[in-house]
């Protein structure tokens, strides 16, 4: 088990006239090794849920655990939870501050109490891994830097703490179509190389459906289902429900369908699809 | 012709490589049409954007709107130019100044003098424009990311412009935002505003009257979207990201399922499919 969740409940600004309840009674199990990905329509609770998994927001009620750390604890032992929690936010280009690449990638695992060769050692693999050449951006100011490529930036300021579990908050927002291809092989690889546990929230349900192998679908700030894809993507009640859009591919695949299509199971990848109408085409 | 680029170029001033964004670029722009404009990043879609109202004035070349060149010394001729064609950016949070809605509004009309009957008017216009008119006394900050830039669309109305141009203003939005914002500048381009949408997501693209793709700082391609759509060899080429049924449509093609190259939406292709077999 990577992270439990047991009825965890938020409100924002309690006990005033602007209370807001951004979470119910929130109950799950994210196991080790999953790709989650996490929808739901803007205020649904996605984003005060995932700030909770590295104690961005204080409990109000329920429970956490992440790994063996206990977030109910009266003193949680927030270093190591951020060294265990990597939390790549919206937009995180704008939150580079430091002079050079190579500055601003070491200020995380700076606070680590680590060794200053341990220290070089990470932010040269983090900023490797992430697909830049080290030697030639180490020096450079990150604001020089394109849109994408200080993007992986951000990204490697994370992972230089090498964290099991890596959280993405709208990881290829804003970003054009070769960007958001090459961040979604980087986050790929990364889950194969340093975080295991991989949690992104998303609106591209295409993306979701090729990428994750469970969701998380909220909405008004209760957790509605947690599935696999194909659960989700064809459970057209649930959908109407929470205002959810399909991915293309289940699209074509229901109107196929609709017209008496025999297409196996319930395809959500553009493979998956197409394997399986030149199935039904040879029949 | 409102809008006429004549081999217009921009270099950005740099000290050690400056960087050609925008390349001879020839281009007329007709009155009351919507305009896409693609491009991969760093394709010079922005430039060629911010090149239309004078914020960038061309290093060669020259750009008029309804005859008056943008590269005038003169602040009131720039000014005539800017309240013809205004602009809105990525960033939601970027373009508010006010804590109120109405006053956000109100701010451009005030600068030039609209005396206060007239403000109200266009407060009234601009917000209906934009389906925010419940809006007009509350604050900006609680809004969603589409219904902020509807109040930025909003605070350009009442200017009162010709032209219209979104630089990748759908870019931060949720699709419901997307959805939103696409809609009134649908809406405002019935009313016979000529709308410039500079975007990467090619569905976008689709609804528009005529699709430019800009490459390294040229124009690459130049015609209705149902023509670019069908060219994939070129699309991939430029790093333009088809919808992703036209990329299921796309590999269906090239697996030898005869299915025309020209589709409009899952439901289209799903009939396709189905007549195929």
């Amino acid at each position: 088990m990577a992270i439990e969740i047991k009825d965890l409940s938020y409100t924002y600004s309690p006990r005033t006239p602007y209370a807001a309840t951004a979470l119910r009674n929130v109950d799950f199990t994210i196991e080790e090794g999953v790709f989650l990905g996490i929808i739901g329509k803007t205020g649904s609770g996605k984003s005060t849920f995932i700030q909770h998994l590295n104690a961005l927001i204080k409990l109000q009620s329920g429970s956490i655990k992440v790994m063996d750390i206990d977030l109910t604890a009266k003193k949680p032992d927030l270093k190591r939870l951020r060294g265990t929690v990597g939390m790549v936010m919206q937009y995180p280009e704008y939150q580079l501050f430091d002079e050079t690449v190579e500055k601003d990638v070491a200020f995380g695992p700076k606070n680590l109490s680590l060794s200053e060769e341990e220290i070089k050692g990470r932010v040269r693999e983090a900023i490797t891994l992430v697909g830049l050449d080290f030697n030639e951006v180490r020096d450079r100011s990150p604001f020089e830097l394109s849109g994408g490529q200080k993007r992986r930036v951000a990204i490697a300021g994370v992972i230089a703490m090498r964290p099991k579990i890596l959280i993405l908050d709208e990881p290829t927002a804003g970003l054009d179509p070769q960007g958001k291809k090459e961040i979604l092989s980087l986050i790929r690889r990364l889950k194969e190389t340093t975080s295991p546990t991989v949690i992104i929230i998303s609106h591209d349900m295409d993306a979701v459906a090729e990428e994750c192998d469970q969701v998380a679908l909220f909405s008004e700030g209760k957790l509605a289902a947690f599935a696999s894809p194909e659960e989700i993507f064809y459970n057209d009640e649930l959908l109407a429900e929470t205002e959810m859009d399909v991915p293309s591919v289940v699209k074509i695949a229901k109107e196929l369908k609709k017209r008496g299509a025999n297409i196996e199971g319930r395809p959500v990848k553009k493979a998956e699809l197409i394997e399986r109408i030149k199935r039904w085409r040879d029949e | 012709m409102p809008i006429r680029f004549d081999h217009v170029s921009y270099e950005y001033p740099s000290e050690d490589s400056p960087v050609l964004a925008v390349k001879d670029v020839s281009l007329d722009i007709e009155d009351g049409s919507f305009v896409c404009i693609c491009g991969e990043n760093g394709s010079g879609k922005s430039t060629l954007a911010k090149l239309i109202n004078g914020l960038l004035q061309p290093t060669k070349g020259e750009v008029t709107v309804d005859g008056a060149t943008t590269s005038t010394e003169e602040e009131s001729e720039l000014f005539a130019i800017r309240q013809k064609v205004g602009m809105v950016f990525q960033n939601p949070d970027n373009q508010m100044i006010a804590s109120i809605i109405e006053d956000e509004i109100a701010f451009g009309p005030e600068n030039l003098g609209v005396p206060r009957e007239e403000i109200e008017e266009r407060i009234t216009y601009a917000l209906e424009a934009v389906g925010m008119s419940e809006h007009r006394h509350h604050t900006p900050y609680k809004l969603s990311g589409g219904q902020k830039q509807r109040i930025a669309i909003a605070s350009v109305l009442a200017m009162r412009p010709e032209v219209l141009v979104l630089d990748e203003s759908t870019a931060m939005l949720d699709p419901k935002g997307r959805k939103e914002v696409l809609k009134v500048a649908h809406e405002l381009n019935n009313q016979h505003i000529t709308i410039i949408l500079i975007t990467h997501f090619m569905e976008e693209a689709a609804q528009a009257d005529r699709v430019i793709v800009m490459n390294r700082g040229e124009i690459v391609m130049d015609d209705v979207p149902q023509k670019i759509f069908s060219d994939r060899e070129k699309l991939e080429r430029y790093d333009l990201e088809l919808p992703v049924v036209d990329e299921i449509a796309s590999e269906l093609i090239e697996a030898g399922i005869p299915i025309p190259s020209q589709i409009y939406g899952e439901s289209e292709l799903a009939e396709a499919i189905w007549r195929s077999k």
